[in-house]
C-alpha cells in the first residue's frame, strides 16, 4: 500500500521537504532517505572534484608521467602513496591527472550524445512519416550492436591516425577527442527514443499549434516549445549518461583502444594492472578501481534523486 | 497475433539490413589488413596489389558488400584474413564457450537475484534490507573488469601465496576436453559477471515484489487466511517475476559485450574474445561475421521477448 501513496508524493531534489499532514511517517522517512543517499552522491562527487582540481595544482602533469625504472612496481610508501606502475609512474598523480581526463572525456561526450539524442529523437517524432520510420529504425539497428562491439569496431575506425594535439600548451593524445567521439556516437540512442516518446504526445498539445499558426519556424518550436517540455528527461539522461561515459571510457581504455599513455585515464591505468595482478601488484588495480566505482557511484545517486525530483511517478521503478 | 509476429519480423529485416550497412562500412574503413605487410621489405607493391586482387579489395565497395551479403545469407561468412579459416567455423568454435558462460551466469543471476529481491521486499526497510539495496548500488556502479580483476587478484593470486586452494587464472593453456577443469575455469569468469548483474535484477525484483504485494488480490489471498508462504511465493511471486522475462531478454546485448571484457582477461576462448583479436588485426571478415550473429541475436531476442511476455502474461494484447 505504502507504494501506491508514495507514487502520489512528488519529493524534490534538493529542496525543502513540505511535510503534508496526511503523508504517513514511512513515507517521509523513505522521502529522507532517498534526500540522503542523492545528497551524500553530490558531496561525494563534489570531493572528487575537489581532489583533482586541487591535485593537479600541487601535482603537475610532468610528475604524473616521469618514468623511474629504479622504483617501479613498488607498493605504497611515504614516497608513493599509492605505489608505483610497471614504469615506475606515480600511481597517486596519474590518479589526479587520469581523473581529469575521464571527466572531459565524460562531459564532452555526454554533450555529444545528448544533443544528437535531443535532435534525432525531437526531428523523428516532430516530422513523422518516413523521417520518423527511418531515424528510429536506425536507432534501433545502433541499440542492437552490443555498445563494446560498436565502441570497438568504431574506436578502430575513427583512430587509424591518431596525430598529438596541444591545447593550452599541454599535449593531448589525439585518442582523447576520438574516445569523446566514440563514446558520444554510441550512446544517444535511449534519449532518443525518450525525446521522440514526449514530443509526439507534445506535438498534438493545442499551445504547439497555436505557435505554429502565428508563423513560428520549425526551429524556433523545437527550440522554444518541444526542448524545454522535456528537460526533466534530458537533464536526467545527462547525468545517468555521465555515468555511463566515464565507464565506457575505462572500458575502451582498458581494452587498449581508448586513451593512449603516456596520457593517463583510470581505464588505461587498469590495462597495465591485469598483467601485473598475477604477480601481486594489487596497488595497481585497486586504487583506480575505487576511483572509478566511487564516482560512478555519486553520480549515479545524484542521477536517481533527480530521477525521482523529476518524474514522481518513477519511484515505483526504483 | 501471427499478423503481429509478421510485422515484427519485417521490420526487424530492414533492422538488420541497416546493421549490416553500418557494420560493413566502420569495419571496411576502420583499417587495412595489408598494413602489417608494410615493413617487410620482401613485399613488393605488386604483391600487395595481388593480395588485394586476391582478397577482393580492390572493387567497388557496394559491389563488395553485396557479395558479402549474398554469401553471409547463404552462411558464408567468408574466410579469415590471418587464420586462413572459414569464419563461420572459427565462431563456431568459439560459439558455445561464450553460451555456457552466459547461461550459466543468467541462471544464477536470477536465482540469487530473486532470493535477495523476495527478501528485502518482504523486510521493507529493514537493516537487511538497507544493506541489500546499498550492495546492489555499489554493484551498478561496478565495471566489469573491476569485479574479473579483483576475484582473479584474490582468488586466484592471493589464495595461492596463502597456501590455500586456488582457482586458475584462465591464462595457463587448460584441458578443454577435462569437464573438472572447465568448470574450475568456469568459476572466476561466471561470478565476475553475477556480481555485476545482479545489482540491477535484484532491485528490479524488489520494486516489482513491494508493488504486487501492495495489489488487492494479494490482501484477499491473506485474508482467505492463506500462510504468508503461499501468498509469497504462490500468489506474489508469480506475477512479480514475469518482468524479469523482459529484462533477461533486453540484457542479452550487455553479457555479449561484458563477454569480452571477462573473456579477455580470463583468456575465456569465447567470442567476445575472437571478435576483440581479430579486431585488432582489422580482420574483418571475422569481425563482421562475429557483428552480424551478435546483432542477430540481439534483434531475435527482442522479438522473442515481446512475443513471449504476452504468453506469460496474457493482460498484455498486441496491437
Amino acid at each position: 500500500m505504502a507504494t501506491n501513496i508514495a507514487s502520489l508524493d512528488t519529493p524534490i531534489f534538493g529542496g525543502e521537504s513540505t511535510d503534508q499532514v496526511l503523508t504517513p511517517r514511512q513515507l517521509i522517512w523513505r522521502r529522507f532517505r532517498k534526500h540522503r543517499m542523492a545528497l551524500l552522491g553530490t558531496i561525494g562527487f563534489g570531493i572528487l572534484l575537489l581532489f583533482i582540481i586541487i591535485g593537479s595544482i600541487f601535482v603537475t602533469e610532468e610528475q604524473a608521467n616521469v618514468v623511474d625504472l629504479q622504483a617501479r612496481l613498488s607498493p605504497p610508501s611515504a614516497l608513493h602513496w599509492m605505489g608505483t606502475d610497471s614504469t615506475g609512474r606515480d600511481i597517486f598523480a596519474r590518479i589526479i591527472h587520469g581523473g581529469q581526463i575521464s571527466l572531459v572525456v565524460g562531459i564532452l561526450s555526454v554533450l555529444l550524445s545528448v544533443t544528437l539524442g535531443t535532435v534525432i529523437g525531437g526531428v523523428a517524432a516532430y516530422y513523422g512519416g518516413w523521417v520518423d520510420s527511418l531515424l528510429m529504425r536506425f536507432t534501433e539497428a545502433m541499440l542492437s550492436i552490443p555498445s563494446l562491439f560498436l565502441l570497438i569496431v568504431l574506436g578502430k575506425f575513427l583512430g587509424r591516425d591518431i596525430q598529438t594535439i596541444t591545447i593550452f600548451g599541454r599535449d593531448f593524445s589525439g585518442s582523447v577527442g576520438i574516445v569523446i567521439f566514440v563514446i558520444g556516437l554510441t550512446s544517444w540512442m535511449f534519449l532518443a527514443r525518450i525525446v521522440r516518446a514526449n514530443v509526439l504526445s507534445l506535438r498534438e498539445m493545442d499551445f504547439i499549434s497555436v505557435s505554429k499558426s502565428l508563423g513560428a519556424s520549425d526551429i524556433r518550436i523545437f527550440f522554444r516549445h518541444l526542448v524545454p517540455n522535456t528537460m526533466g528527461a534530458i537533464i536526467v539522461s545527462t547525468t545517468l549518461g555521465l555515468a555511463g561515459a566515464i565507464l565506457l571510457e575505462a572500458y575502451v581504455s582498458f581494452l587498449g583502444l581508448g586513451i593512449q599513455p603516456p596520457t593517463a585515464s583510470w581505464g588505461n591505468m587498469l590495462t597495465a594492472a591485469q598483467t601485473f595482478i598475477q604477480k601481486g601488484s594489487w596497488w595497481m588495480w585497486v586504487f583506480p578501481s575505487i576511483f572509478i566505482v566511487a564516482t560512478i557511484l555519486c553520480i549515479n545517486l545524484v542521477g536517481d534523486g533527480l530521477r525521482d525530483a523529476f518524474d514522481p511517478r518513477s519511484t515505483r521503478h526504483l | 497475433m501471427w499478423s503481429y509476429i509478421a510485422r515484427r519480423a519485417a521490420q526487424a529485416l530492414f533492422t538488420l539490413l541497416i546493421i549490416t550497412i553500418l557494420c560493413f562500412l566502420l569495419t571496411r574503413f576502420s583499417g587495412d589488413p595489408i598494413a602489417q605487410y608494410a615493413a617487410n621489405p620482401r613485399m613488393s607493391a605488386e604483391d600487395k596489389a595481388a593480395i588485394r586482387e586476391r582478397l577482393g579489395l580492390n572493387q567497388p565497395l557496394p559491389v563488395q558488400y553485396l557479395k558479402w551479403l549474398g554469401l553471409a545469407l547463404q552462411g558464408d561468412l567468408g574466410n579469415s584474413f590471418f587464420a586462413k579459416q572459414p569464419v563461420s567455423e572459427m565462431i563456431a568454435a568459439r560459439l558455445p564457450n561464450t553460451l555456457i558462460l552466459m547461461f550459466t551466469t543468467e541462471i544464477i543471476t536470477v536465482s540469487i537475484a530473486l532470493l535477495l529481491g523476495i527478501i528485502s521486499a518482504v523486510k521493507q526497510y529493514s537493516a537487511t534490507d538497507n544493506i541489500i539495496t546499498g550492495f546492489s548500488f555499489v554493484g551498478f556502479s561496478i565495471p566489469i573488469f573491476f569485479s574479473a580483476l579483483g576475484l582473479m587478484l584474490i582468488f586466484a593470486v592471493q589464495f595461492k601465496e596463502w597456501g590455500l586452494p586456488y582457482l586458475p587464472t584462465g591464462a595457463a593453456v587448460w584441458d578443454k576436453k577435462d569437464p573438472v577443469e572447465y568448470i574450475k575455469n568456469l568459476i572466476l569468469p561466471v561470478s565476475a559477471l553475477v556480481i555485476v548483474q545482479t545489482a540491477g535484477y535484484s532491485r528490479f525484483v524488489r520494486t516489482s515484489m513491494l508493488e504486487v504485494l501492495g495489489l488487492d488480490y494479494v490482501r484477499t489471498a491473506r485474508a482467505k487466511g492463506l500462510t504468508s508462504r503461499v501468498v509469497l511465493f504462490k500468489h506474489a511471486l508469480r506475477n512479480a517475476a514475469l518482468p524479469l522475462v523482459t529484462i533477461v531478454g533486453l540484457d542479452i546485448p550487455f553479457l555479449l559485450g561484458g563477454a569480452i571484457v571477462t573473456e579477455s582477461v580470463y583468456s575465456w576462448p569465447g567470442m567476445g574474445r575472437l571478435f576483440w583479436e581479430y579486431a585488432q588485426r582489422s580482420d574483418y571478415p571475422v569481425v563482421l561475421g562475429v557483428l552480424l550473429i551478435v546483432s542477430t541475436a540481439v534483434v531475435a531476442f527482442t522479438i522473442i521477448t515481446d512475443v513471449l511476455y504476452t504468453f506469460v502474461d496474457p493482460r498484455i494484447r498486441l496491437s
